[in-house]
């Protein structure tokens, strides 16, 4: 080739060059995965590890205050199903927030949703099933709406979903009368979260989740490496499966032990609202890892104009996001109704929306975009849960409440920021 | 000339308003070729790619694309043909790894789900065909590649499917004299393979390192189509100043 520089300097140049661009690396030891992760940390790609710190911090910190009521039976399931309405609400959140935009009006589109099905179950006379989708729809809708005018107009999400936070209140309020309640009284739906599974059921989905996790964790080793792919070692992969099983089995034995107050009755068993939302992530969690679909998600919250140049449908992406979003607010709304028996005018008000924001950010997702996964719902949405029973458990006085809550959003939001700082700083 | 050209613009004219930007630009692009395209700022080279890569269609002339004649009316069209261009600014989503960035907008899928397997292996080959070495694993996140890293990705992206002409957009501008040295490397070799490679550059001694041809533009104007072996340094730089350059160029 012709050069002008000359053959020595030439050399000296390509040495350079070589060092910056290292070596191959396929298989992983286990020394040189963890030196990795390591270095990932260090670059400011902390994953889930802030969040379950954080939740063991707050268990040792509230079993120590409180050692006999906040591990005891009875108050872990009603820790699970406290979590239920917060943790699905943010795993709506988390699409949204992957795509670099806010939905500050999921609260009340939750609460509106949930006002839809009980005055159909109510005033309607309707079957369950119909007050369901019902309210499903109406989140749909609601979202559907909001992408449209995010995405096509490019109104941002800020401002629209702040309108809509005010507006959907409005409605709430004329659809059920100024301080009114409507009761939900249907079996069905109060039993998603006030019931539960029969115990063999429990035990069964556990042990065919941990067994499931394990073989699809294995079974993608074992084609990364026969085919001489990047792979972690098989001593992670059976790490990680051994800690998810002994999640999910110390769990179940827990909520299956008989937390009845009274000698006279038994009560135990999965609540059936844990199930929705084990399947909510399941499926979330394949949607955003396993199809294009996800992938354009992290496209578009990453760079959407590099998702645009390669032929993404930038502004479909977002629609879809506030429709998923939406949705499942509508789905936690129907749960909280569930939980409480009723649907009052301040449902989903308040600091409901503030509290899923704060768990899918604490769980691990970033505000700015493109960085998040589903099961950051379920650990900081149990992060949020813990410190809401913990300080009633104590008898916090409200005041403290909100104070404490804040400063844990914060801190998770700082905590993202500066993970961010280290990501930029990281990229030469 | 017996062969080809892969790409083959004639009296290409257009036009933003009552400003002419290109006049009558005949530009050509040979297999296996390096063509490079310089011209001072305003000169009209990023037009000149627009129009070739579809963004802005030419008013008149004629666009030929291995001898056929087509008509290229959105980017769509040219990367149907085969045509890509890695902009200047690389375009990559910093979340993803390079596998996921390769793919992006064209992921291979196994019924449902993405086939993960499969793009980690076409990408391997890929970059390895490219580089000396590869980016240490093909599943580290652009957000931790370097500069020089990041265009070799870009690059890669361009080349990974079947394309038959590669457009680069001044991709060692931001770089160090060793990353520079490693691009031009890339360069040549999807040269060597066969394709017709287009470079934009603004450094002369880049020109000469690499390149078989050079295109310049002066004013909107092709002033001349040379092979690099035919001309100096000097003339090029006097092209590019003044559009005309010893005996190539404008006649005054």
């Amino acid at each position: 080739m012709p050069t002008d520089i000359p053959r020595q300097k030439k050399d000296a140049v390509m040495k350079l060059a070589d060092t910056d661009f290292a070596t191959d690396r396929r298989e992983h030891d286990v020394r040189s995965a963890a030196l990795d992760y390591w270095n990932k940390l260090k670059a400011g790609e902390l994953g889930a590890l802030p969040a379950i710190l954080g939740l063991a911090a707050l268990v040792v910190l509230f079993t120590s205050l409180k050692p006999d009521t906040f591990l005891s039976k009875a108050n872990v399931a009603n820790l699970s199903t406290q979590a239920l309405p917060i943790t699905i609400l943010a795993m709506g959140l988390v699409f949204v927030l992957l795509v670099g935009e806010i939905d500050l009006s999921a609260g009340v589109a939750s609460g509106l949703s949930a006002s839809v099905m009980a005055k159909l179950l109510v005033d309607g006379g309707q079957p369950w099933y119909v007050t369901i989708i019902s309210a499903v729809a109406t989140g749909i809708i609601i979202g559907t709406v909001i992408g449209w005018l995010v995405s096509v107009l490019r109104i941002p999400s800020f401002v629209v979903t702040l309108a809509f936070f005010l507006g959907l209140q409005g409605i709430t309020l004329r659809l059920i009368g100024e301080g009114g309640t409507v009761p939900v009284r249907d079996d069905v739906i109060v039993a998603i979260a006030t019931k539960n599974m029969p115990i063999w059921l429990g035990w069964a989905l556990a042990v065919a989740c941990s067994l499931g996790y394990t073989a699809t964790l294995l079974l993608r080793w074992r084609r990364q490496h026969v085919r001489g792919l990047h792979s972690k070692p098989l001593e992670f992969v059976l790490a990680q499966s051994a800690v998810v099983a002994a999640a999910l089995l110390i769990s179940t034995y827990v909520l299956s032990l008989d937390r009845a107050p009274s000698p006279l009755i038994t009560l135990g068993g999965i609540p059936w609202g844990v199930l929705l939302v084990g399947i909510l992530l399941i499926v979330c969690t394949f949607v955003l890892g396993r199809t294009s679909y996800g992938r354009h998600i992290y496209a578009v919250g990453g760079n959407a104009e590099a998702a645009r140049r390669a032929g993404i449908n930038v502004a479909r992406i977002r629609i879809s996001v506030f429709m998923i979003g939406s949705g499942l607010a509508a789905v936690s709304g129907i749960v909280a109704a569930s939980r409480l028996n009723s649907v009052a005018t301040d449902a989903g008000g308040g600091n409901t929306l503030l509290y899923a924001v704060g768990a899918a950010v604490i769980g691990g997702t970033s505000l700015f975009g493109g960085r998040g996964k589903a099961r950051d719902a379920v650990l900081g949405g149990l992060v949020i849960a813990i410190i809401e029973n913990g300080l009633g458990l104590l008898g916090t006085k409200a005041y403290l409440s909100f104070l404490i809550t804040g400063v844990v959003l914060l801190l998770a939001a700082t905590m993202d920021a500066l993970a961010r700082r280290r990501r930029t700083a990281a990229g030469r | 000339m017996s062969v080809t050209p892969a790409l083959d613009l004639r009296g290409i004219g257009k036009s933003f308003g009552p400003v002419k930007v290109l006049d009558d630009v005949s530009f050509s692009a040979y297999p296996g070729e390096i063509t490079a395209l310089v011209g001072d700022n305003g000169a009209g080279k990023s037009t000149l790619v627009n129009c070739i890569g579809g963004v802005h269609p030419p008013d008149s002339g004629e666009y030929r694309f291995e001898g056929r004649r087509v008509r290229v009316h959105s980017p769509r069209d040219a990367s149907l043909l085969g045509i890509e261009i890695v902009h200047q600014d690389l375009a990559l989503c910093e979340n993803l790894d390079i596998v996921q960035n390769l793919f992006l907008g064209r992921e291979q899928r196994n019924g449902l789900t993405l086939d993960e397997d499969m793009m980690e292996e076409i990408a391997r080959t890929t970059l390895s065909g490219l580089a000396v070495r590869t980016l240490g694993s093909a599943r580290r996140p652009i957000s931790t590649l370097s500069g020089g890293q990041r265009q070799i990705v870009a690059i890669a992206r361009a080349v990974l499917l079947d394309n038959k002409v590669v457009i680069l957009d001044e991709p060692t501008a931001a770089l160090g004299i060793a990353q520079s040295q490693q691009i031009l490397e890339v360069v040549r070799r999807l040269a060597d393979k066969g394709l017709a490679v287009v470079l934009i550059s603004h450094n002369i001694n880049d020109v000469f390192a690499v390149s078989d041809r050079i295109a310049a533009l002066y004013l909107g104007r092709m002033v001349a189509q040379v092979r690099t072996a035919d001309v100096t340094h000097r003339q090029v730089v006097e092209l590019i100043t003044r559009g005309t350059g010893g005996e190539v160029g404008l006649r005054r």
